[in-house]
């Protein structure tokens, strides 16, 4: 079963319902995996033993200029202008290449080879027990979805698999929470926190994905994330108060469970909750 | 006013939900002649303070979509075989995996699959209390976010000249990837606005290091700094480390959010010594900004 944690909104506590819900079920049969590859933080909780290093790359085109006749048939067919083809020069910006292939297979003159250019790493290991993958964006890349992927790759599926995912709704959220059984939305009872999960829930209602929400920091701000729900019949599966110590612990990277362990019983409640739903949502 | 002349400011923060928006709002208040860009397009939430009147509402085409034509298709399999994204098997497109790379388009026999505009969002220009302002909303599961931060820059920049106004103030989006990027080339002067835990320092040493990148100068707000003292140390010592000025440390105050339940800016709503704090901060800005200093 996988999971995805996801949010909208940055900074309600993805994180930290990730890596709880995570140390509260057996370790046996939980997975964790942060497809956050531009700012992964479950790693500063968890601090894994990691066993495995693997760089990630995409592949992108260079010219063999002996063999090209400037035909500009390349830059023609890429559709994000990776190529360009002016008089005698073939330019290639690789940041703006997808790796998507087209221009090497379509050249007349077999003259572009593909060569591996590295975006990031992904880290496997494990952390009490519990298996963990995370990856690593290089600093100055710009596309995120190909590391998603090979971090999903590492998905165990007898396991029960929770994703980390990264804020917003875009491209980087869509290719981790894609193919998750239930998405878990965190957020907090501002406008802002609503706004965004308004924007979340209708994402996964495009992806046909079943959902819940869980509030953090109940006691700011108003009732409108609650209204919300009730409006739009999605299920509050967690409250989590606002508390120094919840802040503090996270603060120094501690997961409030071995701060606290009066948490666990709750976050295996939420797993439970989740199971339970997506029971119902499978017979239906 | 000569483009030259306009300074660009962009609030950025690596980790999400440490208070970029809040700090551009508050921002919008104090600054005077500047046009305002909300480059979170995909969950946008500045126009929630700014009370915005839409003047003008256009489409966003982000990229082309494959579309195929089923009476064409003989179930060759060859797009299927070529596309690295696993998105189209036996004539059926899936467009959340689809990049609109165009390879299938290219190679299929049939001549069956065409390529069409991918309606991807919408871009506004309003006007609001505190100045004209420039904000999106990028269709659900769209492509192409750093486009559309790349489209509604220009347009800022357009009525900037125009209107003669010599400051566009950036909300940036969380991370570091394509829509960061497309919100940092050509500004002057980058905010990072960060919090004293493990998480908020992990990732403002990478959002530092992408304005490095860049070669643009950052400049550090530590939000919330009197949660975590020695965090904070930790950050004061590594900005220094790096040559990186820190502007303001604010601390932990409930009527931050009571002012955002209420609509208003944190200027606008009695927020203690958040207020001054604020206010000396711009003042730092706008005296980099203009040449005060290096």
């Amino acid at each position: 079963m996988i999971i995805s944690i996801a949010s909208g909104k940055g900074g309600t506590g993805k994180t930290t319902v990730a890596v709880n819900l995570a140390l509260s079920l057996l370790k046996e049969s939980t997975q964790l995996i942060d497809c956050d590859v531009e700012e992964p933080n479950s790693h500063l909780f968890l601090k894994p033993n990691i066993h495995q290093v693997t760089s990630v790359g995409i592949s992108v085109p260079r010219i063999d200029e002996s063999k090209c006749t400037y035909c500009g048939k390349c830059a023609q067919v890429c559709e994000y202008h990776a190529i360009a083809v002016i008089l005698k020069n073939v330019l290639v910006f690789d940041e703006l290449c997808h790796g998507c292939g087209a221009c090497s297979y379509l050249c007349p003159e077999k003259a572009i080879s593909e060569v591996e250019r590295g975006i990031g790493i992904v880290q496997e290991g494990s952390s009490n027990g519990i298996p963990f993958v995370n990856g690593v964006l290089n600093v100055g890349e710009p596309m995120a979805s190909p590391l998603i992927r090979k971090v999903k790759e590492r998905i165990w599926k007898d396991k029960i698999v929770i994703l980390d995912a990264p804020p917003g709704t875009a491209c980087p959220v869509i290719e981790t929470v894609k193919g998750s059984d239930f998405c878990i939305l965190v957020t907090e009872p501002t406008p802002f926190g609503l706004n965004d999960l308004e924007l979340a829930v209708g994402m996964l209602e495009k992806l046909g994905i079943p959902r819940g929400v869980v509030v953090n920091k109940v006691d700011v701000g108003n009732r409108e994330v609650w209204d919300y729900c009730q409006s739009k019949n999605i299920p509050v599966l967690m409250e989590i108060p606002m508390d120094r110590e919840i802040a503090e612990s996270y603060s120094k990277g501690i997961p409030i469970v071995f701060e606290n362990p009066c948490y666990a019983p709750l976050f295996l409640s939420l797993f439970q909750k989740v199971e339970k739903l997506y029971g119902e949502c499978r017979r239906k | 006013m000569p483009q030259n002349q306009i300074k660009q400011l962009a609030i950025v923060s690596g980790k999400g939900g440490t208070g970029k928006t809040t700090m551009a709002a508050g921002f919008a208040s104090l600054a005077k002649n500047k046009v305002l860009v909300d480059c979170d397009v995909d969950a946008a939430d500045l126009h929630l303070l700014l009370r915005p009147r839409v003047l003008k509402q256009e489409k966003y085409y982000g990229g082309r979509s494959p579309r195929v034509d089923l009476d064409k298709c003989t179930q060759c399999g060859l797009c299927t075989q070529v596309c690295r994204f696993d998105a189209v098997q036996n004539g059926v497109v899936d467009y959340v995996s689809c990049e609109g790379c165009g390879f299938c388009f290219h190679i299929c026999p049939e001549k069956a699959i065409m390529m069409e505009e991918a309606f991807s969002g919408d871009w506004f220009v309003s006007e609001t209390p505190y100045g004209p302002f420039v904000h999106a909303r990028l269709g659900i599961g769209k492509e192409n976010s750093g486009k559309l931060v790349t489209v509604v820059r220009k347009q800022a920049i357009e009525i900037a000249k125009e209107k003669g106004l010599g400051l566009i103030l950036i909300d940036g989006p969380p991370g570091i990837g394509c829509p960061v990027t497309a919100s940092l080339t050509g500004v002057d002067l980058t905010l990072a606005v960060t919090e004293p835990t493990l998480s908020g320092i992990h990732d403002l040493e990478r959002i530092l290091k992408l304005s490095d990148h860049f070669k643009i100068r950052s400049l550090v707000c530590i939000n919330k700094y009197d949660i975590n003292p020695e965090n904070t140390d930790q950050i004061i010592s590594y900005c220094k480390s790096k040559g990186v000025e820190i502007i303001g440390k604010i601390p932990y105050e409930p009527k931050v959010v009571e002012a955002l339940v209420n609509r208003k800016t944190v200027i606008e709503y009695p927020c203690n010594e958040v207020q001054d704090i604020l206010l000396k901060m711009w003042q730092t800005i706008v005296g980099l900004a203009t040449g005060g200093k290096p």
